[in-house]
């Protein structure tokens, strides 16, 4: 057997959001851990464990992933973006805006990851029409809204790609914002 | 919450560098590679190894091409391919349809990001699908150890259920497929919901030249076959008229020969119904494609 203490942990760099990240972790430890209890990003939410739900999905580089499948080490020295890095400042993403247009969410559970694939099919392919959407989330489940209302989201931000959308979130009452931005205030327990 | 046992981990840069991990580490390493069998296994403590070596960085095992030598014409897939390339490879679709129809029911989106060939081959489920397809085809699987390489085919990669006859210190690399002309292929799934495991799959493979069957490969999931082959339906259609009355027999044979597992999934009489008509359906669509009429 290998002389090796088995819970050495590991330094790892991942930039997330953007922003570089160092931290020693378990080789254990599974990103979405990470994400949520190390970094605080809450915004991506942990449900089922077994890579089944897809409300832990975010970004590692430029493909969405669940991120209950993967170890915070995999990710050394790649890049992760998550919901919390979708809106750019005060302006939301068209998805985001989408969701908000379209109540496509109701408990929000499983919106962060929604977003995230919905980001990722729109960027390649910015009109995709509702089988593709489908196909897109079908690898993540919600209870509330039957989907209907998730892809009419996801239609409304393909028609709506660019959209100066800073003044119309400064219209908009800072709660309805908030509840789609993901802040943690907003998280359903696990 | 689930969490693995502790576990070291060995990020490999090379095929080199991973095989001498394996050789340090003896039975007690793991390749990983899109982990979605593995992690979920680490964190049911199924599986507990000492350590994981991780192989994405692998990217020189991430491709699709075409090889032309003397005679022997075959696609070379790496191991490290994900499924969502195989799925967009339109040199795949041209070739092996078979391989389109299986990667579209292959779990969803996400996890085809993320998994590779040679981890579905390596992790040697009964029930997984590209196992099936290759098996049907008649691929080889290339491995690799410290001494060389050797080339087993696909049909004889697994050794019982999460078994394959790979040693510790070796790695699968590649998988190739014959290109034959006049050829066809099709799978057939059932599944319960979106991205679930086959209740019953059935992949199909024929070589026609005019309407005799000059080649054919007959694969199973899920269906408690040995190694998940219709060997019987095989011989049975080898250098026949492709006929209906054919079709009918060898899927008669297919599914006389499956001996599958009661389950949440089905009972067995549901699943060997499954086998019968799966295996008429793939054998049908594949006659078709490699014929032109689809």
């Amino acid at each position: 057997m290998p002389d090796h203490d088995q819970s050495q942990r590991r330094a790892v760099q991942i930039s997330v959001n953007g922003v570089e990240h160092t931290a020693d972790v378990e080789p254990r430890q599974l990103l979405v851990h990470y994400l949520r209890n190390t970094l605080g990003l809450t915004g991506t939410h942990w449900g089922c464990d077994t890579s089944q739900c897809g409300t832990c999905v975010a970004w590692l580089d430029e493909e969405p992933v669940k991120t209950c499948t993967v170890l915070t080490v995999m990710a050394d020295g790649h890049r992760v973006r998550t919901v919390e890095g979708l809106a750019q400042g005060a302006t939301l993403d068209p998805v985001q805006e989408g969701f908000m247009a379209e109540h496509g969410l109701q408990c929000g559970f499983c919106t962060p990851g929604m977003m995230m694939t919905a980001r990722h099919l729109l960027d390649h392919n910015p009109d995709p029409d509702e089988a593709t959407i489908r196909e897109a989330i079908s690898g993540q489940i919600c209870r509330c809204t039957g989907y209907e209302n998730i892809v009419r989201a996801v239609r409304h931000a393909a028609g709506h790609p660019s959209q100066p959308s800073g003044a119309s979130a400064a219209d908009r009452d800072s709660e309805g914002a908030s509840t789609v931005a993901g802040e943690p205030s907003q998280e359903v327990p696990a | 919450m689930q969490t693995p046992a502790p576990v070291d981990y060995a990020r490999a840069h090379s095929v080199d560098e991973a095989l001498e991990l394996l050789e340090r580490y003896g039975g007690e390493a793991r390749l990983i590679a899109g982990g979605h069998s593995l992690i979920p296994m680490m964190r049911l403590r199924i599986a507990q190894p000492e350590c994981v070596i991780d192989i994405n960085d692998l990217t020189d095992l991430d491709y699709i091409r075409m090889v032309d030598t003397a005679g022997d014409s075959y696609l070379a897939i790496g191991a490290m391919t994900r499924h969502r390339t195989v799925l967009a490879s339109p040199v795949i679709g041209e070739h092996y349809a078979i391989l389109h129809d299986a990667e579209r029911v292959i779990a969803d989106p996400i996890v085809r990001n993320r998994g590779t060939v040679g981890g579905s081959l390596c992790q040697a489920d009964p029930a997984e699908d590209l196992s099936a397809v290759l098996s049907a085809l008649r691929a080889d699987a290339v491995i690799v150890s410290a001494n060389g390489s050797r080339t087993v085919s696909v049909r004889e990669l697994d050794d019982g259920p999460y078994q394959t006859v790979l040693e510790d210190a070796e790695i699968l690399t590649e998988v190739r497929i014959p290109i034959r002309p006049g050829a066809g292929s099709a799978y057939e799934k059932v599944e319960r919901r979106t991205g679930d495991w086959a209740v019953a799959a059935v992949g199909a493979y024929v070589v026609l030249d005019g309407d005799t069957v000059r080649d054919v490969g007959i694969a199973m999931a899920a269906l408690g076959v040995e190694h998940g082959c219709a060997t019987e339906a095989e011989e049975y259609l080898r250098g026949r008229a492709f006929t209906a009355d054919a079709v009918e027999e060898a899927a008669r044979l297919a599914a006389a020969a499956t001996n599958p597992s009661p389950d949440q999934r089905g009972p067995v009489t549901y699943k060997r119904h499954l086998a019968d008509e799966l295996t008429r359906r793939a054998l049908r669509r594949a006659a078709d494609r490699a014929q032109g009429r689809i």
